[in-house]
């Protein structure tokens, strides 16, 4: 099965949500959508669905145009990331409604409902109502309704934004397993690029109405195509500053580091450069590197990693090492830029170069 | 700003309660010093919103006192604790500027004007929204709203604490990393009492210089980021803290060895308690991959970027390791060592090994 758009846009009186957009998403794996609030993906997952209409453009299923086809024709299910029940209906009723309406008959409706319930683990709370449940229990509900049926794809907005931390990590955890047995074209938005890493697939990154890139999530994480991708695929935030190339040399204000991989064949000039904060490691790494004495004016504990900002050239920088730094702030740390992990753009915000290093 | 002292708190949603489970509250004990930076940690329904509640004035404990600088203020008013407030949904007045908006605070205290301009202006500044001080507010980007709403707290330099309320739930990654480092800095330069309160174990360890986790209605461990980290008194603490959590998997004592699916396990030091369901507990950061060690199938691999979360199966049970590095492929067989000063002991749910500092 195919899902594609094909030119879309979006526009909502003088404003656009959608610049132009083709996109083509197949079964198997998750296709997901990255970016910010009001990045367009909601907007989106509504064109897919049939809740808006695109202004121009049109969406295809498997080489047929559904543009016209209002959702309830389109067969797909959608989740939001705030969890909607039925609150006066029982668990089951819940995830038998999409069957009921659909009109299937009584006994393979229950059969579906105690499999999705199963694999949900919600076969305890069957009788329950929605608010005896807790926020995880609720959107295990929702996700069970969208799965009950048989469906061409399947949408999910955000779906475990409202949830506590530990529930978001375990039913991450779950989601693509549980989807990978649906047979159907799972589309999936996020504003977190940890959880697009974590599930893999394909993203399209999405930034103020356009993609910025789209391919396997692993890829355009090792090599953003532009400044935007870069941006929008960096939890932390990537640190950028410019530099200058020079014959064989790389300046970044003060320091100076040897070019190396694609860097070599780049001409002279200036360029902006780009790395990730776990690249400005806090203590010296096995790969080649350049080190900088920084003051530290912020730190931070993550769980097992310890995050860094200090000063440089006339901007912050971000500093995220594994394990537990014994930082003081206010006081000198030495910091290393693993600068084969670097990525370069040119003064458009492409994307011209990459250290020698792989991701 | 002040010290803040709860005693003995109790509280239960019911008029009578019986039982330990009818209470949403037990026995909550805590000293915070004045100028500390503190979070509640816990997951959904663990009683930090009504302890903060309790703390704030809008609900009054069944049992126990909150003191603020040594005097009850446990059937006082919120409005008569002089505190600020900080919620997850930014509140702010939208048809009024962001100056309005700030100095509002303030108009309704009878300050000379000056006094009032000079303090909007100062806080405008540390948050870098002097730029935005004419603008209306309705229109703002959800970061600049939630800025507004810390800078209404911020404004008045009277305030006993400043309590924030899972403030960055609403906002975007990027966002939340540049108003986290920006809440760090205010508390490193004004010094006021802050209680943030969250389930989100990244937002409580990096703002707070000492987190106090709570499940079901209790205290589980006070302890600084480090210590929550390095040594969890309670399993659940070692789950809760730390993506993955800490792996904590069932094991047999016969005498002073622990063994584990049929390996021996060295532990970090001597065992204090030999009672109870026995468990291994040890970080995914601490275990490696290695040639010898204990077998251990790979179930799956998960590239993050920065690391590789690897999840392996030793016998029945699961157990994570994060590596750096390309990782082996899916059911690959492998061994796995466990760095010994990590590997701590479990009796029913609590730490049982001492550090062995020789």
């Amino acid at each position: 099965m195919v899902l594609e758009l094909r030119e879309v846009t979006k526009k909502v009186a003088a404003e656009t949500h959608v610049f132009e957009t083709s996109l083509r998403f197949e079964q198997g794996g998750f296709n997901i959508l990255l970016g910010e609030t009001n990045s367009g993906k909601s907007t989106l997952i509504k064109l897919m669905a049939g809740l808006e209409r695109p202004s121009s453009g049109s969406v295809w299923v498997d080489g047929r145009d559904v543009t016209g086809l209002s959702p309830q024709r389109r067969n797909i299910a959608l989740v939001h990331q705030f969890f909607i029940n039925y609150p006066h209906m029982s668990v089951y009723e819940n995830i038998v409604s999409p069957l009921r309406a659909a009109g299937e008959t009584a006994a393979v409706a229950d059969r579906r409902v105690r499999e999705a319930a199963e694999l949900l683990q919600l076969s305890d709370m069957l009788d329950r109502r929605p608010h005896e449940l807790s926020g995880g229990q609720q959107q295990r509900t929702a996700i069970a309704r969208a799965i009950v049926k048989e469906s061409t794809a399947i949408f999910l907005d955000e779906p475990l934004a409202n949830l506590d931390y530990k529930l978001r990590e375990e039913l991450r955890e779950q989601l693509p397993e549980i989807l990978a047995q649906r047979g159907t074209i799972v589309v999936y938005a996020t504003s977190d690029p940890t959880e697009a890493l974590l599930l893999g697939g394909h993203t399209a990154l999405l930034h103020h109405g356009r993609v910025a890139q789209f391919g396997p999530t692993a890829h355009i994480y090792r090599s953003p195509a532009d400044l935007v991708a870069a941006r929008v695929f960096s939890d932390p935030p990537i640190n950028l500053a410019p530099i200058r190339k020079r014959g064989t040399m790389i300046h970044l204000d003060d320091l100076a580091w040897q070019a190396s991989g694609s860097v070599c064949d780049l001409a002279d000039g200036p360029y902006t450069v780009g790395i990730r904060p776990h690249h400005v490691a806090p203590a010296s790494p096995t790969t080649p590197s350049v080190s900088v004495d920084g003051r530290v004016e912020i730190t931070e504990l993550s769980g097992s990693e310890s995050i860094a900002y200090f000063p440089m050239a006339g901007r912050t920088w971000i500093s995220i090492g594994s394990g537990i730094h014994p930082y003081r702030v206010g006081e000198q740390h030495q910091f290393h830029l693993m600068h084969q992990h670097c990525f370069y753009f040119d003064e458009t915000g492409d994307l011209v170069a990459k250290g020698a290093a792989d991701g | 700003m002040a010290e803040i002292s709860l005693r003995n708190l109790h509280h239960s949603y019911l008029p009578k309660p019986t039982m330990p489970a009818d209470y949403a509250l037990s026995n909550i004990n805590l000293e915070w010093s004045d100028g500390g930076a503190y979070a509640l940690l816990g997951p959904s329904g663990c009683g930090k919103s009504t302890l903060l509640n309790i703390i704030s004035g809008l609900l009054m404990p069944s049992s126990g006192e909150v003191l603020f600088d040594g005097q009850d203020v446990t059937c006082l008013p919120p409005d008569k604790r002089n505190i600020a407030q900080v919620f997850q949904f930014p509140v702010i007045y939208d048809t009024m500027s962001v100056y309005d908006n700030l100095a509002f605070p303030l108009n309704n205290r009878l300050l000379p004007a000056e006094r009032v301009d000079a303090r909007v202006r100062e806080v405008a500044a540390m948050l870098e929204l002097e730029t935005l001080l004419d603008r209306r507010a309705a229109n703002l980007a959800p970061d600049n709203k939630q800025k507004i709403s810390m800078g209404r707290g911020l404004v008045r330099d009277d305030v006993n604490v400043m309590m924030f309320d899972e403030p960055l739930t609403v906002i975007d990654p990027e966002l939340k990393w540049k108003l986290r480092s920006k809440l760090k800095e205010l508390h490193q330069r004004i010094a006021v009492t802050m209680i943030y309160v969250t389930h989100d174990q990244t937002e409580a360890m990096t703002f707070a210089d000492q987190v106090v986790v709570m499940k079901d209605g209790e205290i589980v461990q006070i302890g600084t980021p480090v210590d929550l980290f390095e040594r969890p008194h309670h399993t659940f603490v070692g789950h809760f803290i730390g993506s993955p959590g800490m792996n904590i998997l069932p094991a047999k004592l016969v005498g002073d060895d622990v063994w584990l699916d049929g390996h021996k396990v060295a532990l970090e030091g001597p065992i204090t308690c030999h009672a109870g369901k026995i468990e291994v507990g040890i970080r995914p950061e601490h275990v490696r991959l290695s040639s010898s060690g204990i077998p251990a199938i790979v179930r799956k691999a998960a590239d993050i970027g920065r690391h590789t979360v690897v999840e392996t199966a030793v016998g029945d049970r699961i157990v994570s390791a994060i590596i750096h590095g390309r990782p082996p492929s899916c059911g690959a067989h492998i061994h796995l060592e466990f760095d010994i000063s990590h590997t701590r002991l479990y009796a029913d749910g609590r730490i049982a090994t001492t550090a062995d500092h020789q």
